[in-house]
């Protein structure tokens, strides 16, 4: 139950500091957005490259909830599909991967958005 | 308080110096308690993330299973949290630490939907919700077909 939480906190935390600099240091540039789309396509390079796979393994939820996890698994999932399906696997692999995701996004964002009202 | 003096000034610099000394020191603390901050805040959304997977786990679900349900319940909880107005004093206090998780991309989608409700549900919330997930995807997607092309060309 309580395993890996410590590496989680470690490397989550670690991963965040990254986009902290990045919007502090390059100020006003960065914003919320920038960070988010840097982190996406930032990760699935990484991920491609074999670079961010040690990490997962290292840090567990600490790498793959941060949005770099999101574009690993994106990667992942497009090379992983690549070898079942050939060319097609690279449009199918990426979104098949990340559906869960990317359905969870949408269905409760779209929930929640409807239910409440900002405050203020 | 009337009679209180004036104490001489016990640093001699002038205005113009202390002008650059101020800027020169000012920076840097903000930048280390930022990163402090989002470090904490970062690490702890990403522990509760992991005790959730742990939870699936141990319900029967496969490592990657565990892991994908565990992503989809934490952005249940940020956008939950964002409905709320919980997730915005999180972000004021912890910065980077509340917007790289998925968390703060589901606080992305959630924020202007709800903020241009009025403008109605589809051009209002269904555009909205978008505005930052949109070009997420975008590049993410694209990223991941790129990649994909490369490497059956590779293999």
């Amino acid at each position: 139950m309580f395993a890996m939480i410590i590496p989680a906190f470690i490397v989550g935390g670690a991963i965040c500091v990254i986009g902290q600099l990045l919007m502090d240091l390059t100020k006003p540039a960065f914003t919320p957005a920038h960070v988010l789309v840097s982190f996406v396509t930032g990760g699935a390079i990484l991920g491609a490259l074999g670079l961010y796979e040690p990490l997962v393994k290292l840090g567990g939820a600490g790498a793959t909830i941060p949005l770099s996890g999101f574009g690993y698994n994106l990667a992942k999932g497009a090379m992983d599909a690549v070898g079942k399906r050939g060319i097609l696997g690279a449009f199918s692999g990426g979104v098949e991967a990340s559906a869960v995701g990317i359905a969870a996004a949408v269905f409760f964002g779209y929930l929640m958005s409807v239910t409440f009202n900002p405050k203020g | 308080m009337a009679k209180q003096r004036l104490r001489q000034p016990t640093v001699s610099v002038t205005p113009e110096q202390y002008k650059s000394l101020a800027q020169q020191y000012t920076p840097k603390p903000t930048i280390i308690k930022n990163v402090v901050r989002a470090f904490v805040v970062g690490g702890l959304i990403c522990a509760i993330g992991q005790v959730i997977t742990n939870l699936f786990a141990a319900v029967g679900l496969a490592r990657v299973e565990a892991s994908a349900a565990a992503t989809a319940m934490m952005i249940f909880l940020g956008a939950l949290l964002t409905g709320l107005g919980v997730y915005d004093e999180i972000g004021k206090f912890g910065g980077a630490g509340s917007i790289v998780p998925v968390t703060g991309f589901a606080n992305s989608i959630v924020a202007p939907a709800m903020e241009f409700k009025r403008e109605g549900y589809i051009l209002g919330v269904g555009s909205k919700l978008f505005t930052i997930a949109g070009p997420v995807l975008v590049y993410g997607i694209a990223t991941s077909i790129v990649i994909g092309i490369v490497y059956s060309f590779l293999h």
